[in-house]
This record gives structure tokens, sequence and C-alpha cells, in this order.
């Protein structure tokens, strides 16, 4: 039985795998926040130690980016693509296979740091030179030891698997669509992954590059970030950054898609616009890719640099715009039923909101130069990736779990779970804009008490202990309705695209006879003969 | 298309967006050196480079004779194309000798040591993946394993040697001419 999932090439497994990896990386990930969360609770605490707390927010960023939200998108991608256009499996089910004990090593590479790195030198262990890891603080001379070769190797892995699954999701989007099914009828959801893994395929490779250049500095004395051999520090962060603010969109765009899927079925209308949301996943594509240096503003760059990243940074607020304002045409007159899926989008709309507008202030150079690296930059991208992509992505647990097992969750613990999260959410990233706002510097270990900033980071901190209970009760929750919930049925939520029409769980080869689609709901198609969507389409 | 070419198209584009980041690191930095020899003690290796682009040639009419069933004629042209590859490696090796021993350029000198060879080794990496994978279609081949019905894998196996080829076209153009 064990076995049989090491050695699965399944779609659903592996998507279940990457899922369920993904969840023990969150709960680490999770602790080493609360950790910090508790040093910086009050001022001149001593919780953690300085050299601590540094591998603390470099783990806990590492981790939560590479071994939390990338799985768990590629995990949903990896079970719902084949079931939603209507095919068997991935196209090259033995390299998703490798993708996944990719990641999987990739992750586990990061963690043996702990025990591995510091070895003989007794330097230090786990990587300690933050998620981003600026040079010069990598070279050989700050950084002794292992511990910045297990960073950039598990990086380097997992990366690798990476790409892996993103070409397998182009080419079976591509390739494996079933009979009817046209680019303009597939699910929105799929829309959003293709976009998405274009993006990992040129925005991880820079990364991989970044990362052999470092490797070269460190083991074979070469000079690519080494300033006083004439190198660039600089140049580090371009291609640094080059890779991650397209990564935010290759995070957010599965989390789009999830919003997309689940409004509509809990407003009982199909999704407004269609088309625009295609052009505006495709526009946030492109223009992701020519943002990067937002993050820089406080190195100098010159002025027309800094007006084109400005302007660039603002424009991709258009299509990101039009999104929410289709996801709200959708709800409009909708029949809303708001259960714990719908909840969760619900409050993303209101949150990604408030991200994106931060987000507009930030891109404004003359305010990034005040607040570049301050808690108000650390508020902001969390109220991206928690407010954002983590609340659909809960979502989506509730929204799909009766179809990867086959049993209903627990509505109340649900709710229980949403409203403790939402308290949690609001409490610390709400007022973990102020002390930034404030001047309070991000990855600093403590503070003085006449700064003005300890009310707000007791506030923030009370509020990690919602958080951390809506998780041990979303947990619960997934355990007990996979033991004992209630049986769901092949389509408990009177859904439209192609997954619903398969049991629950689904069997190995997902459909017995390949589905053919005439329209963008396909179910709705099947239960109402008299008045089918691909009339109007 | 198929599921191996949008495949390979994949590939390639990450790999693209790999070598570029290499490109504009060698571009940055050209000139910028602190002491030591720079581009000025490169040759220009343009034997061997026509040895790597005909071969684009040879894997081509390997294909064509391949997808005909013309196996001897395949087994030929993918040889001949499998020589020019490691002739080509050859070529590169003899330049790094000569770089090493006679000019005194390592990966350790200056940024244009650190910056060259990692930008030619990058592709001198990606010549061996491709011999590598052009080896085992010959071993396959020799044990009766290929037959026409295999041409398409045959084709998308080209396509990243082409794309090995153009590559060394963009890595020719700046180390050997802009970079001069």
């Amino acid at each position: 039985m064990a076995n049989s999932w090491v050695t699965t090439v399944d779609h659903k497994r592996l998507g279940m795998m990457y899922i369920a990896y993904a969840l023990v990386f969150l709960v680490i990930g999770g602790i080493e926040a609360t950790i910090m969360r508790i040093q910086l609770i009050a001022p001149h605490q001593t919780f953690v130690s300085p050299q601590v707390f540094n591998r603390l927010f470099t783990m806990h960023g590492t981790t939560m980016i590479f071994f939390v939200a990338m799985p768990l998108l590629f995990g949903f991608a990896n079970y719902l693509i084949p079931l939603m256009i209507g095919a068997r499996d991935t196209a090259f089910p033995r390299l998703n296979a490798l993708s996944f004990w990719l990641t999987a090593f990739g992750g586990l590479l990061l963690y043996f740091s702990v025990l591995g790195a510091s070895g003989l030198y007794g330097a230090g262990n786990a990587p300690d030179v933050g998620w981003f890891a600026y040079a010069p603080l990598t070279s050989t001379t700050f950084s002794r030891g292992h511990s910045t070769d297990f960073w950039t190797l598990s990086l380097l892995v997992s990366g690798v698997g990476s790409i892996g699954t993103a070409i397998n999701l182009i080419a079976t989007i591509v390739c494996l669509r079933c009979q009817g099914m046209t680019l303009g009828k597939m699910p929105l959801f799929a829309w959003l992954i293709l976009v998405m893994a274009g993006m990992v395929l040129l925005a991880v490779s820079p990364l991989t590059a970044a990362q052999i250049m470092l490797l070269v500095d460190r083991y074979l004395g070469g000079h690519f970030f080494d300033t006083q051999a004439g190198g660039s520090a600089t140049i580090w962060m371009h291609f640094f950054w080059i890779f991650g603010h397209p990564e935010v969109y290759v995070l957010v765009l599965p989390a789009f898609g999830f919003a997309s899927e689940i409004i509509p079925v809990f407003s009982r209308k199909a999704i407004f616009g269609y088309p625009v949301m295609v052009g505006a996943t495709v526009c946030i594509g492109f223009i992701g890719m020519s943002v990067w240096a937002h993050h820089m503003f406080t190195v100098g760059m010159t002025s027309h640099a800094n007006m084109f990243f400005v302007l660039s940074t603002m424009a991709i607020a258009v299509p990101t715009g039009i999104k929410s304002f289709n996801w709200l045409a959708t709800m409009w007159g909708g029949t809303i039923a708001f259960t714990t899926p719908m909840l969760f989008c619900v409050a993303f709309l209101f949150q990604f909101l408030v991200a994106g507008l931060t987000g507009v202030m930030l891109s404004a150079a003359p305010l990034d130069w005040q607040l570049g690296n301050s808690y108000f930059v650390v508020a902001h991208f969390h109220y991206v990736i928690v407010g954002g992509i983590l609340f659909t992505t809960f979502g989506a647990f509730y929204f799909w779990f009766p179809k990867a097992t086959g049993r209903m969750y627990s509505e109340a613990l649900g709710r229980l779970h949403f409203w403790l999260f939402v308290i949690g959410f609001h409490l610390t990233f709400d007022f973990m804009h102020l002390p930034g706002l404030l001047g309070m510097p991000r990855r600093i270990y403590t503070y003085e008490a006449d700064r003005g900033w300890a009310t707000w980071n007791l506030i923030v901190t009370i509020g990690v202990v919602f958080q951390a209970v809506s998780i041990l009760v979303f947990l619960f929750n997934l355990v007990r309705s996979y033991r004992s919930g209630a049986l769901a049925g092949s389509d408990p939520w009177d859904a439209w695209t192609l997954e619903w029409s398969t049991a629950s769980p689904p069997p190995a080869y997902n459909f017995a006879v390949l589905p053919s689609v005439k329209s963008r709901r396909p179910l709705w198609d099947l239960k109402h003969p008299e008045d089918p969507d691909w009339r109007y389409e | 298309m198929t599921k191996g070419r949008v495949a390979m198209y994949c590939l390639i584009a990450a790999e693209a967006a790999m070598f570029t980041i290499f490109v504009v690191a060698y571009l940055f930095y050209a000139g910028k050196s602190v002491g030591g020899p720079t581009s000025q003690v490169l040759h220009t290796p343009i034997f061997f480079s026509i040895c790597l682009l005909s071969s684009s040639l040879t894997i081509h009419r390997a294909v064509q004779s391949w997808k005909r069933g013309r196996m001897r004629s395949f087994a030929g042209w993918w040889l001949v194309t499998i020589g020019l590859g490691a002739a080509f490696l050859a070529g590169t090796a003899l330049e790094w000798r000569d770089l090493i021993y006679a000019k005194g350029l390592t990966i350790q000198t200056n940024l244009f040591g650190t910056t060259y060879y990692a930008l030619v080794g990058l592709h001198a990496v990606h010549v061996t993946a491709g011999l590598v994978a052009l080896a085992v279609v010959s071993a396959l081949a020799c044990l009766g394993y290929v037959h026409t019905e295999h041409a398409d894998r045959g084709e998308v196996l080209s396509l990243y040697w082409h794309f090995v080829d153009a590559v060394w076209v963009v890595v020719f153009t700046v180390v050997y001419v802009i970079g001069r």
C-alpha cells in the first residue's frame, strides 16, 4: 500500500502527496513564524538569540514560498487539471512523479541543513541569509560553513521539479483536452494554470541560473557577486527578483483560478466576462514579467528605470482590477450560498483589494523610499499571500474535499476555521502595517520601548494565536471528515465542470468514457437539456 | 502538435531564459575585470563552430531518413552528428587547455574568467547532454529497438539539438564578436 504511493504516477495521488507535503511544511513554517512573533511580542525579549532569529525568518520565507505555496498550488493543479479538461492523466505521468519527488527532496535538503550544515565547521546550521539571500552576505567570507549551500541546492533541486511540472501542465492543457473543449471553452482554472505554468518556465529558470552562479562563486572561486573583484551585488538582486516578482503571480494566478471556479457555483451564475478574464490573465502574465525592480527602488536606480518600474507596477493593477470587478459582477444578482468555500472567497475579494491598494502605494518610488524594507512591506506581502492566496486555497480545500475523498467536511468546523482565521489574519496583518508606517524595519530581532511599536506588535502576536488555533481546527476537520464525514456523492455542489461528472473519489482512470463538451459548463448542459449554455456562447 | 513537441518547446523556453541570464551577466561584466587576461586572449573557434552548426543539418537529414524508414542512411547521419558534436566539445577542451595553461586564465582569475567559463561551460554541458541523448538512441538502434514509428521522438530530440546549435550562435556572437 505504502509502496504504491511511492511508485505511483497517478496525477490524483501525486496531487494529494503535493498537498499533504505542503501541509506538513505549512505547520513547520507556521511554528517558525510563531516563534518570531513571541520574540517580538514586547521590547527586549530574549526568547531566541539574534542568530536564531535570522535563521527563523530565512527558513520561514523559503519554506512558505517554495515548500508550501508552490507544492499546494501544483498539487491542486495536478489533481484538477486532467479532471477538468476530461483527460485520464497528465501528458507525462512519469515526469510528474519525478517532479514531485524532486520538490519533496528539495524541502528535505533545506531542513537537513539543521543537522548537516554545521558539520565539521561549527559555523551554525540552518541558512540565515534571508529568503532572497542578497550578496555579499552569501559569499564564503560572510557565510561560513554550508548553510547557504543547503539553501542554494534545495532551491535548485525543487526549481528543476517546478520546471518539470510546468512543462507537464502546459503539454496536458494544450494536447489532452477532451473532444469539443476548445481553448475558449476551458474552465478558467485551466487558463490560469496555463499562464502560471508559462510564467514558471520563464521565471524559475533565471533563479536556477543565479543559483548556479552562486555555486560557482562559493565552490569554484568565481566572482559573479564579488564586489572586490569588480562584481556587482546589485545584479544578484536583479536576477533574484526577475524570478521573485513573477513568482508572486505564479502563486496568485491559481488562487484566482480557485475563486473563478468557486464564486460562480455558489452564486448560481456563469462567470461574468469569461473572455475578459482570460485576457486579463494573459495581461498579468506579460506585465508580471516586467515589474521586478520595484523591489529595488531603495537601491538607487536611474530615474528612467524607476519611472519604468513605477508605471509597469501600477499598470498591473488594471487587469487585476478587471478580475475583481468580474467576480463581483458574477455575484451580483446571484443566489449566493455562503458555504465555507464561498466565505473564504468573499474574504479574499476584500483582502486582495486591500493588498492591491497597498501594492499601488508601494509602487510609487518616493513612498517606497520611505517604506521599503519596513514592516509595512511585510504586512503588504502577507496580505497578498495569506489574505489572497491562502484564503482561496482554503476555499479550494473545502470545495474539492468531497471530490477527492468522497466525503463531506463538517460545515460547522469549516465556519469556525473561517472566522478564527479571519479574526487572526486581520489582527496580525492589519496591525502590522502600523509599526511599518512608524518606521519599524523588517528582520530586526528586537526593538526599543520608546519607539511606540510595542502595542502594535502585541496585537500582531495575539492574532497569531487565533491563526494557529484555526489551522488546528482545519487539520482536525480534514482528518475527521476523511474518516467519518457524510458521503458526498459525485456532485454535492450542483457544479458544472467535468470533475463533478465522475465518481468521488474519481477512479484511477478518471472517466470510463472520455467526455465530449459543447460549452464552458458541460454539466449544466447535461442537467438542463432544454436550455443548454452552448446556445449562448 | 504532439505532446512531446509542446514539452520540448517549453523546455527550450525555460533553457533560453536561463541562458539569457548568463549572457546578461557576461555582457554586464565585459571590460570590468580587475587585472588578469581578458577577451584579447581568445581565439575564435571558427572550425569547431562550423562543425557544430553543420550538425544541425546532419541531424535533420538523419530524422528525414528515419521518417522514410531508410534506417541505414539514418544511422549514418546520426553518427556523423555525434561525431560533429564530439569534435566541437574537443575544440572547447583544446581552447580551455590553451587558456588555462598558456594564458593563465581560470574561472578564479577575474570576472572575465568567471563569466566566460560559466557561459561557454553551460553551453558545453548542454552539448554533452545532447550527445548522451544521441548516444542512447544509437545504442537502442544497435539493439534493434528503433523503427520508423519512433521517428517523431527523434524529431523532438532533434529540436533540442537545433536549440543547442542556435544558442551557440548567440554565445559565439556575444563572446567572440561583441565582447572583444
